[in-house]
């Protein structure tokens, strides 16, 4: 890293929690979300969508539509010119359904109409004809018959290795909504040339870009992808949704067409995190040590591979968790099915064997008769060990230790209050206080950083600096993370300079930040931005013949020797950075290499009260503390984790897709429950700072980890307060009432 | 026809059948602001007051407010001078995607109008018809709480 | 789509007499789900909203117009329970004892206090005013008794309402929630004890037996409560559905009704 000099500690620089820039229209409502764009001769779209799970497509009528007042096109898969298929990491799902759909919900013609009644109305009168056909529902099932997206076979250790107490169980857990309030939504605007522009909600504007441009057959430069404002993510925007159809409509009709997924659309239009079941073998010696872990886990992909065999690979390498072990064997499988596809959701598939693997060590430490915490601290996985599934070296800093005894050294803030309102039923008045157990918990979760097994994992970012300031030029999505802010403290802090503001770019402008996941944009864009800076401070100094800089301009040995509207006069100084993490590689046939750029680390303590005899839950603390290697926002890192344990949370006791036969039952937010805030715990947070071996400042990304043990813990808490074995999760009041 | 005051100001809307108050705000009166996240009632992203009473614009047919008073998170902030309730969310980090942020910042202003000095719990319960997905409400109700005239 | 927006309760009747097939907007909680959800698209609407006498809150006699935010500051404890675990203070603001009875779902939070009270549902049209007790009007889950050209007025409770009395709701989180069950008490002084529950059955339901059993209970041992919980358990009806299960909502019903009782015999 290259030391600036410069006279004055930067304001809203690293480390500080400057108001970020988009607040004031956010707060206002003036803030375009991808559903507030329009544009002058506007169509509206819609959606036609398959009521069965499995069938075939015997027939579509789309002339009952066509003949509508006000309807301008109703297309299906046969007025795709390009790509029949798109998907992330292999293109196997239908633009529109090609003959069979394969889930409840699939997509199978779309339209666009004057208004947007019309067009809902249009959809509506479309006539398909299907042949039903028996779905395939069961992931056990289907692996049974190879209907797989992917199988991993881990072996490493010592096969012989064996522990005098072992512990078996199967866990499930069930399957998670991202549920961003902001739902699909974007607006395509045909160029008059056969191109099209379309702004669009997205976690990653290139990955969009690849798949539209393959399915409309048109050259990339053709197709401009612009990213609009984001309503949340969570994962749910990594797979594509409406993105090819608002093109096809745009550039069919030659008029812009705007599309918004109403919330039950929007349960079908994107996919949701894996449910999963697992089958845990614990071996360890009567001191603790861990000798032995065997799991099987099935995860449930869904019809279509979306990101299926990524979120397989990361539920198998971290099968065992943050635990050193002497010997593994995992065997894992994504299955192909008629339910609704699963992708990417916060956590990536660590979420799913935490809760499993915690379970487990709950159970060896009682069978033990050990302290659970001890039992952790015992296993603890450090830099400088072995990744006990893959045999990668942790090279970075990974101090599960310190953040395990931070956690457990933390004072329990005694909450209790005398107001109903915290009581389990809350107003409901269910739960009188002489019914209440209390119960505490405690789970250790790990988290890689970036995309692993050998993906070429890189992040563009492009700093000018003008007489105004520095420019920071990015496609990468920000989501509500924080992104935006950080990104300016961060070039703030390398420059000097005061006065920075980003500019989102569009596809035609700049190349790929990545995705707005696997909690790497601040590692990524942060670390392409930081870089940038660098080299532009480096070209101000030679220009200048200087040794500092800031926003007055130019200084040599204490004086001012060039005004930034000076240094720039023979133009601004401008840097493209292509940012890469440390390589990756894939694993060999037993699972093992260097697969992950990098890891964090958390824990959770939660406390829950319960009524026992109505099965009532009230989470009242889940405290936490988190690797984070350098906080660059603490605010923005507190929102991160306090977020992330309240989906958590979620996950524990409420949040659950209720699947019959593939239908949905619950596509609503009426019977798909997201905590409020009167079901939100209070959250206190200790942050561990040990720098990351790459990234800006040794910052790590925060937003994950905050998810993956969040659940176990408060699972583990209910179990401490009834004594129940609670082998699933969501639990739900008939699970603890043992009905 | 309807007329009706939106933010103080006469307008008049045309709208298509039942459809909504929030439909009508966005989609025929440009005003953005007020959020569709679920258009069920169960968000509260589409919160607006109605003469004087804070309802979910998504359950309110258009053709039964003429004659109403309609207040939208647009008409919160007095021109360029942030209601205090915008200023402590932007000052407190309580805002990340923000898609619930109109509705919160609507019952919040709504709130404090009413209550100045909610404890914690009735801020909580003031505000449960809001759905946040991103802050785990911890920042908003720190943000928050620090107006209640309760507040040390 | 033709609007009325009466004022007042002749001109809203005379709007349903000229257009009996009208659909009546009161709060627009539950019928507005239906226009965005579920394509509905009325040729007429009513809006009730501001008729006057429906806004009456007289003595025993609460008008259908009332809404849930002013039954939660009004002066009877089990319907201010009720209404103030009614989704969001969004809702409260709009939604009505009308809608509630109008939908007349079984899950509806209002009606358990209704039925244990024995409300009786005023009825009226341009030809006249009727009367039906609640589980007169209430026929099925979602369907109720009101003719064309009729509107809900409002609901008359009985003049003396005992003060020991009691509402819980059950539900997976702490608010905007459909009940999973609901239960609410009344207890007099002489033990005479009503006890309605709802998400249980059909339409809300009555305990009878229970009823009978603990009202001859003038001191009621903790034997005598337990005994009440678990003649109530017997006598709802519930189903399996996606919110829960059957034998999950039967032994909630015996656990809501022991605590309600034993919540109102330590006034």
């Amino acid at each position: 890293m290259t030391t600036i000099t410069r006279p004055d500690r930067i304001d809203r620089g690293v480390g500080a929690d400057p108001i970020r820039p988009d607040a004031p229209p956010k707060l206002r409502g003036e803030f375009a979300y991808s559903s507030d764009l329009h544009a002058e001769g506007m169509l509206w779209g819609a959606t036609v969508r398959s009521p069965h799970a499995h069938a075939r497509i015997v027939s579509i009528d789309v002339a009952p539509a066509l003949s509508m007042a006000g309807v301008h096109a109703a297309l299906t898969i046969d007025d795709v010119s390009g790509s029949r298929v798109f998907g992330l990491e292999h293109p196997d799902q239908p633009v529109l359904g090609d003959g069979e759909v394969r889930y409840w919900g699939e997509a199978v013609a779309v339209v666009a109409a004057e208004e947007r009644e019309t067009a809902r109305l249009a959809a509506a009168a479309i006539e398909v004809t299907y042949e039903s056909l028996v779905p395939l529902t069961d992931p056990e099932d289907a692996e049974r018959i190879g209907s797989t997206f992917r199988t991993i076979e881990i072996v490493n250790g010592d096969e012989d290795a064996r522990g005098e107490v072992v512990v078996e169980g199967y866990y499930e857990v069930g399957q998670q909504d991202q549920a961003p309030l902001g739902t699909e939504s974007g607006l395509a605007i045909p160029d008059g040339e056969g191109g099209v522009d379309l702004h669009i909600s997205t976690q990653w504007l290139h990955a969009d870009h690849g798949q539209v441009v393959a399915a409309l057959g048109l050259r990339p430069d053709q197709v401009r992808l612009h990213i609009a404002g984001i309503g949340g993510a969570f994962g749910s925007r990594e797979d594509l949704s409406l993105q090819i159809h608002l093109c096809l409509l745009a550039l069919y009709t030659g008029r812009p067409v705007k599309m918004v997924y109403d919330r039950a659309e929007s349960f079908v239009g994107h996919v949701h995190r894996h449910p999963a079941r697992m089958w845990y073998r614990h071996e360890a010696d009567r001191d603790g040590t861990l000798r032995r872990v065997e799991a099987r886990i099935l995860l449930d992909g869904g019809a279509y591979a979306s990101t299926s065999a990524a979120v397989l690979a990361n539920a198998c390498y971290f099968a065992v968790g943050p635990y050193q072990c002497e010997s593994v064997v995992v065997h894992g499988a994504a299955a192909r099915t008629n339910n609704p596809p699963a992708g990417a959701m916060r956590g990536f598939g660590a979420v799913q064997p935490c809760f499993g693997y915690e379970a487990q060590m709950d159970r060896l430490a009682e069978t033990l008769g050990m302290d659970p915490v001890e039992l952790r601290l015992t296993n603890a996985l450090e830099t400088g060990d072995h990744l006990p599934t893959t045999g990668q070296l942790i090279e970075g800093s990974l101090p599960t230790r310190r953040v395990i005894e931070s956690l457990r050294d933390m004072p329990m803030l005694d909450t209790t209050s005398g107001d109903p309102r915290r009581l389990p039923g809350g107003t409901g008045l269910t739960t009188p206080p002489s019914s209440v157990r209390r119960g505490i918990g405690f789970a250790v979760g790990i988290k890689n950083l970036a995309f692993s097994e050998g993906f070429d994992d890189y992040a563009e970012a492009r700093v000018t600096l003008t007489p105004e300031g520095l420019e920071i030029h990015t496609a990468a999505a920000e989501v509500g993370q924080g992104m935006v802010t950080v990104l300016e403290q961060i070039a703030r802090t390398a420059t000097g300079i005061e006065s920075v503001r980003v500019v989102w770019n569009d596809t035609s402008r700049i190349g790929s930040a990545g995705s707005t996941s696997a909690s790497r944009q601040t590692q990524m864009t942060g670390g392409a931005v930081l870089a940038a800076c660098e080299s532009v401070v480096a070209e101000a100094l030679r220009r200048a013949d200087a040794d500092g800089i800031d926003n007055q301009g130019a200084w040599r040995d204490g004086d001012l020797v060039m005004t930034l509207p000076e240094l720039l006069a023979e133009g601004p100084i401008e840097h493209l950075e292509r940012f890469r993490h440390p390589q990756t590689e894939l694993p060999d046939e037993h699972g093992r290499g260097k697969i992950h750029a990098g890891y964090a680390v958390a824990a959770h303590r939660a406390v829950v009260d319960v009524d026992p005899d109505l099965g009532l839950v009230r989470v009242v603390r889940v405290d936490t503390a988190q690797d984070v290697g350098r906080a660059l926002n603490p605010a923005s890192v507190i929102g991160q984790i306090e977020g992330g344990i309240l989906q958590g949370v979620g996950l524990a006791i409420m949040e659950e897709i209720v699947l019959d036969d593939g239908v949905m039952k619950n596509a609503s937010f009426t019977d798909y429950l997201l905590p409020t805030i009167l079901d939100a715990p209070d959250v206190e947070a200790i942050l561990i700072e040990e720098p990351d071996h790459w990234g800006p400042f040794g910052a790590k990304g925060v937003g994950e980890p905050p998810t993956i043990s969040s659940t176990a813990a408060v699972a583990a808490a209910i179990r401490h307060a009834t004594g129940k074995p609670l082998t699933r999760v969501p639990v739900r009041p008939e699970d603890i009432v043992g009905l | 026809m309807i007329r009706f005051t939106v933010n103080g100001a006469e307008r008049t809307a045309d709208p298509v059948g039942p459809e909504s108050l929030l439909t009508t705000l966005r989609d025929r009166l440009g005003l953005y602001g007020s959020k569709d996240a679920c258009e069920q009632g169960e968000c509260g992203s589409c919160s607006v007051l109605l003469d004087g009473e804070l309802v979910c614009s998504c359950l309110v047919m258009t053709a039964d407010t003429d004659g109403s008073a309609v207040v939208t998170v647009e008409g919160i902030a007095d021109g360029d001078t942030l209601h205090r309730v915008q200023q402590a969310m932007a000052e407190g980090g309580a805002v990340q995607c923000g898609f619930c942020t109109p509705g919160i910042v609507v019952a919040a202003a709504h709130l404090f109008e009413a209550h100045p000095d909610p404890s914690e719990e009735d801020l909580r319960e003031a505000l449960a018809g809001n759905i946040c997905r991103c802050t785990g409400y911890g920042a908003i109700v720190r943000a928050l709480g620090a107006l209640s005239e309760r507040a040390e | 789509m033709e609007t009325a927006r009466p004022t007042h309760l002749d001109a809203a009747l005379d709007a349903l007499d000229a257009d009996p097939d009208a659909t009546i907007l009161a709060g627009g909680t539950d019928l507005m789900v239906s226009v965005n959800y579920h394509a509905l698209r009325p040729a007429s609407v009513v809006g009730i909203r501001r008729v006057v006498e429906l806004q009456e809150w007289e003595g025993r006699f609460i008008g259908a117009g009332v809404t849930y935010t002013r039954m939660e500051h009004g002066p009877i404890p089990a319907l201010a329970q009720a209404a103030r675990t009614v989704g969001s203070s969004q809702i409260r603001n709009a939604g009505t004892l009308g809608g509630n009875l109008g939908t007349a779902s079984p899950a509806g939070d209002a009606l358990p206090v209704l039925a244990a009270l024995d409300a009786k549902i005023v009825l009226r049209s341009k030809g006249g005013e009727r009367t039906l007790r609640w589980d007169e009007f209430i026929t099925g889950p979602k369907r109720n008794a009101l003719q064309p050209g009729e509107l809900i007025v409002g609901a008359r409770l009985p003049e003396s309402i005992p003060p020991r009395q009691a509402f819980a709701k059950l539900g997976i989180r702490n608010a905007m929630v459909i009940a999973i069950t609901s239960c609410c008490l009344f207890r007099e002084e002489d033990g005479t004890t009503t006890i309605a529950l709802g998400s249980v059955g059909p339409t809300p339901i009555r305990a009878h037996r229970a009823e009978e059993m603990i009202s001859g209970e003038a001191d009621p041992s903790p034997a005598a409560i337990a005994e009440f919980g678990r003649l109530v358990a017997q006598e709802v009806s519930p189903i399996d559905d996606h919110r829960s299960t059957a034998a999950y909502r039967r032994h909630a019903s015996g656990v809501l009704a022991r605590r309600l009782l034993e919540r109102v015999l330590t006034r």
